[in-house]
């Protein structure tokens, strides 16, 4: 845990400005391209999420490096309405991508861990972290 | 992990290969390839990956431009991914509901069993085909305590297992019935309520409840909305339409079910069935009631059990196969 850096979300372009720090830290950490992708996508997903339905929030990268433990953590924050059915937003074909395969069960895949905290009238947080193997 | 490097110099090889001799042989391995990799799970962007890995292999000098490229193109894989893994894991949720419905659809069997009651000088012929794979029709014989014979034959409106679901209720509560003397208009009043009190006002049922007394061979019956039957006079040879008035069962708390009667001779025949019956279609077609009655008359000399069976083979062929609603037939003819 050396380092902790976010980028606020507002506005559609701040989902790049995510994409683009955490890819760099990814790169740092020593992932390579696929994993990399892969975790831009969903730092998109979650930004876009923010973006669309909480209107403002942040997220936040922290590398990890413990013992013989490398990886990428991951947090969403927002203020926003929450999520009322959690088990429905989980659920594969529910999301409002319209079958584009992301949404939060396209995040759950895309990395290795993934916990989600919302509470109604208060907001949303999701951390999610990726190992380097 | 070794497996997938395997596989990365498989695909070098194979990739070697076909620049080398543009040859169909090496293309029917690249097709085997991704089968293999579909089996294993592996996304596109990781056999993009691969690809990359082989190109910069087999040219070390390759152009940076190209390399960037490539990870352009990785980076648009990664979505068609995400799509393919969810539609795999929706597939295999799709497989454990199918084989959820049809262990629900064998229990469903099990628990609206009937058994033909075997009578002197009648014969009953019976066959109830569900639509899909559970049954929202149902048909029900009984004998009361007197010694007549009770039949019912139900339909939901609506299919699948919401109409199965009622279905079970409708058997369990006939089951609940005192046995005693089963009149028909009594039988539907009491369902009406059950219904009434237990289903949601917008799933309706249909029922037509017939008693026949083997003694006076008098018929009984009364009707909650159900498709009319009809009534087989041997001597003239021919068929009536057979119905009482009578609301859908579960609308009003109180609705009355008038009773008829009709004197059974040696030869009629009743016959009661569900609108799966009357509204088969050929093509965009509904047949007329006429058809299902020809048809009834062509295998009449057959055993009743026979002949429910051929007048089903009859209309099965007739809509290619595919039922479009559950499909009940239930004849009695009096021998002697």
């Amino acid at each position: 845990m050396d380092f902790q850096s976010c980028v606020n979300i507002k506005k559609e372009w701040d989902i790049v400005g995510a994409r683009q720090l955490g890819r760099d830290i990814a790169k740092k950490i020593g992932f390579g391209t696929v994993d990399q992708a892969r975790i831009a996508t969903a730092i998109s997903e979650l930004a876009r999420n923010i973006y669309l339905y909480a209107g403002s929030g942040k997220v936040c990268f922290e590398a990890i490096d413990d013992m013989n433990h490398k990886g990428l953590s991951i947090i969403a924050i927002d203020e926003g309405p929450g999520i009322e059915e959690l088990s429905q937003v989980m659920e594969d074909g529910f999301s409002t991508s319209g079958g584009l395969g992301a949404g939060l069960p396209g995040v759950k895949r895309l990395m290795d861990e993934f916990d989600i905290v919302s509470e109604q009238g208060k907001g949303t947080e999701i951390k999610v972290v990726k190992w380097l193997r | 992990m070794s497996t997938l490097k395997l596989d990365l110099e498989n695909y070098k090889e194979l990739l070697k290969e076909y620049i080398r001799t543009k040859d169909e042989q090496a293309l029917y391995q690249a097709e085997q390839f991704s089968k293999h990799s579909m089996q294993h799970n592996i996304s596109p962007e990781e056999i993009i990956n691969i690809h990359v890995q082989s190109l910069q292999e087999i040219y070390p000098e390759m152009p940076a431009d190209i390399q960037a490229s490539m990870n352009f193109l990785l980076e648009t894989m990664i979505s068609y991914g995400l799509a393919y893994q969810e539609h795999q894991a929706l597939r295999e949720k799709q497989l454990e509901l199918k084989s959820e419905l049809s262990v629900a659809a064998n229990m469903q069997k099990t628990l609206l069993s009937t058994k033909k009651p075997d009578f002197d000088g009648i014969e009953i012929g019976a066959i109830s085909v569900p639509a899909k794979q559970m049954n929202g029709d149902y048909h029900h014989f009984v004998q009361d305590q007197e010694g007549s014979l009770g039949i019912g034959i139900a339909d939901v409106i609506g299919k699948g297992v919401p109409a199965a679901l009622c279905m079970s209720m409708i058997k369990y509560s006939m089951d609940s019935f005192p046995h005693k003397r089963m009149e028909p208009s009594v039988i539907l009043e009491s369902l009406n309520r059950v219904v009434e009190r237990n289903v949601d006002s917008s799933m309706f049922i249909t029922m037509f409840y017939g008693l026949y007394n083997p003694q006076s061979h008098k018929l009984y019956y009364s009707s909650a909305g159900h498709e009319p039957g009809y009534y087989y006079h041997h001597d003239r040879g021919e068929f009536c339409e057979m119905d009482a008035p009578g609301l859908v069962l579960g609308v009003t708390k109180d609705a009355e079910y008038p009773q008829k009667e009709q004197q059974v001779d040696p030869g009629d025949m009743i016959i009661m069935l569900t609108d799966g019956v009357t509204e088969c279609r050929q093509g965009d077609r509904f047949i007329e009631p006429e058809e299902v009655l020809e048809i009834i008359k062509k295998y009449m000399d057959l055993p009743a059990q026979e002949m429910v069976e051929q007048v089903y083979k009859h209309f099965e062929k007739l809509q290619d196969f595919q039922l479009r609603d559950d499909f009940t037939l239930v004849v009695l003819r009096r021998n002697v």
